[in-house]
């Protein structure tokens, strides 16, 4: 097993706590795991983007050429990676900000609209984390258990409250992507 | 053993303080801030933890050299156009054969360049850099558990040898994270005559570079080249993956390796056999392990993220006996390993 996955959004929007939290479940769950970050002279508002490879052997390149999941959280991200995914793969997108869908037919798209989703759990920063409620349970590159777990292990020492509005928004990421 | 989930660079402050790294110096650049900052946070928690964000990498160099002098466990850290700014002081480092590790986290050069992870400065860290009849053991990690194994041996060689050892990675290394197991670090053995600390009631002692008389600076000189002979000889590393029966192998050493091993999966799934030799040392460089392989393998393709200079290394190992073809990506390009495999794929075929 190998699973490559692009998370992509604006900064600010938690893309890279998104992948570093999927890294982290991967890890506890006794997977390889690499996690390369984009880095350089972005600014909040800017483009940020990671790359998550999980495998059950060594891991060979963390760069990806054709990632089977790509998870875009705003338009340009779209625009930038949706080529890139491989024949089959899947495309989560953040369809509270992004009007566009892919053309590809090739690909599945799940549309979330997590920006939104997250105004009603009450918290607009944890879109992202509905958004990998929905990316887990549609891929389950790690159980949602171990995931959870790590997301608090990462959370740490935070308000209780912050890890409560978490596991909310988790699960209602993973019970709209049910459907 | 517990896993962490790190980024090379705290990986290789975390594996530096455990080796009973107790004085680190250095000043900020990208992409290896995160190393600096791990050192300003973590030597205060450790007895006799010295930390010094220097005016500028010459003094930090300069600083590690001190407290070498002193007989300290020393790193320093930079980037590319900061470790320019270093060679004066490792050259000095290697001539008063004083131990310290020094980190290069290379960027896209020459000059000020990019952020961008490059290996641009293959040539001055394997040929010494400074100025001076000297070299500098060269780690060229490719995964985050090798820069922690490595940023351990590192301390270990540097002492056993007396010499400046250098860690030679790239901006992808320094940012990207994998699951890493710290090993227990060996206790340190470093002779107390080598430090000085106040003659006391003893001798008086020197630690110099400063040799006026040409024979005595010669003999110093040939005892610095069989030092390095007996480096030669001891401590060369590499890794060969999937070269039994490999018709074409990739040279590639780092995350060039990295993105080299994920084109031989892609394809050796299409049916061609493409293996990798990866040197773990730079200098020394595993040359004779090369030319072993090519009385076996007769087609290399060369690949670095540069516009070729491992490529002259790999020249002398093979002497001509072996087709050397070359695949660069200088400037802070990293090629994904699907236009890696479509190099070597041309390759593969032109050689049959």
């Amino acid at each position: 097993m190998m699973t490559k996955t692009i998370f992509s959004g604006f900064g600010g929007q938690g893309v890279l706590m998104m992948g570093y939290s999927l890294a982290h479940g991967a890890m506890n769950k006794g997977y390889h795991v690499t996690y390369l970050p984009s880095y350089g002279v972005e600014v909040r508002g800017g483009t940020a983007n990671c790359t998550v490879a999980v495998a059950d052997e060594e891991i060979t390149s963390p760069v990806s050429s054709e990632p089977d999941n790509l998870v875009v959280m705003n338009s340009p991200s779209l625009t930038t990676f949706q080529n890139k995914v491989t024949h089959g793969g899947i495309i989560f997108l953040n369809s509270s900000i992004i009007d566009a869908r892919p053309s590809r037919q090739d690909i599945k798209v799940y549309a979330v609209p997590c920006g939104d989703m997250a105004q009603e759990v009450g918290n607009i920063r944890v879109a992202n984390i509905i958004m990998m409620g929905a990316f887990i349970k549609k891929t389950g590159v790690v159980p949602a258990d171990i995931y959870l777990k790590s997301l608090e292990t990462i959370m740490g020492s935070r308000k209780k409250s912050a890890a409560e509005v978490n596991r909310k928004a988790f699960a209602a990421g993973y019970d709209f992507a049910k459907d | 053993m517990t896993k962490v989930l790190m980024s090379g660079n705290n990986i290789i402050g975390e594996a530096a303080i455990r080796a009973g790294c107790r004085f680190y110096a250095g000043y900020p650049i990208t992409p290896q801030n995160e190393l600096t900052e791990y050192m300003a946070e973590h030597m205060r928690t450790v007895e006799g933890g010295v930390f010094i964000q220097s005016e500028s990498e010459i003094a930090a160099i300069h600083m590690i050299v001190g407290a070498s002098s002193a007989g300290a466990r020393v790193m320093t850290s930079s980037s590319s156009p900061g470790i320019s700014l270093k060679q004066e002081g490792i050259s000095s480092m290697a001539a008063n054969e004083l131990p310290g590790v020094i980190v290069n986290i290379m960027r896209g050069s020459p000059g000020l360049g990019n952020i961008r992870p490059s290996q641009g400065d293959y040539f001055q860290a394997t040929r010494g850099g400074g100025h001076g009849d000297y070299r500098t053991i060269v780690f060229a990690p490719a995964t985050c558990q090798e820069l922690a194994d490595l940023t351990m041996n590192a301390f270990d060689l540097a002492d056993i040898y007396r010499t400046p050892v250098m860690i030679l990675a790239d901006g992808m290394m320094g940012q990207m994270m994998e699951p890493v197991v710290f090993k227990k670090p060996k206790p340190r053995q470093y002779s107390e005559k080598f430090m000085l600390r106040g003659a006391g009631q003893g001798k008086s002692k020197f630690i110099r570079s400063l040799i006026l008389d040409a024979i005595d600076m010669e003999e110093h000189n040939w005892k610095l080249a069989r030092k390095y002979q007996i480096i030669t000889e001891k401590e060369t590393l590499h890794e060969e993956y999937k070269t039994e029966d490999a018709e074409l192998v990739i040279v590639a050493y780092g995350t060039a390796a990295r993105i080299a091993k994920g084109a031989i999966k892609r394809l050796r799934e299409n049916g061609m056999k493409v293996g990798l030799f990866r040197p773990i040392t730079l200098w020394p460089f595993p040359e004779l392990k090369l030319r072993t392989l090519s009385k076996k393998v007769k087609n290399y393709l060369v690949f670095e993220l540069s516009t070729g200079q491992m490529l002259d290394d790999v020249r002398l190992a093979l002497q001509g006996y072996a087709d050397i073809g070359f695949h660069g990506r200088p400037g802070g390009v990293v090629p994904t390993p699907a236009e890696l495999a479509n190099v070597a794929a041309r390759h593969y075929e032109k050689a049959d």
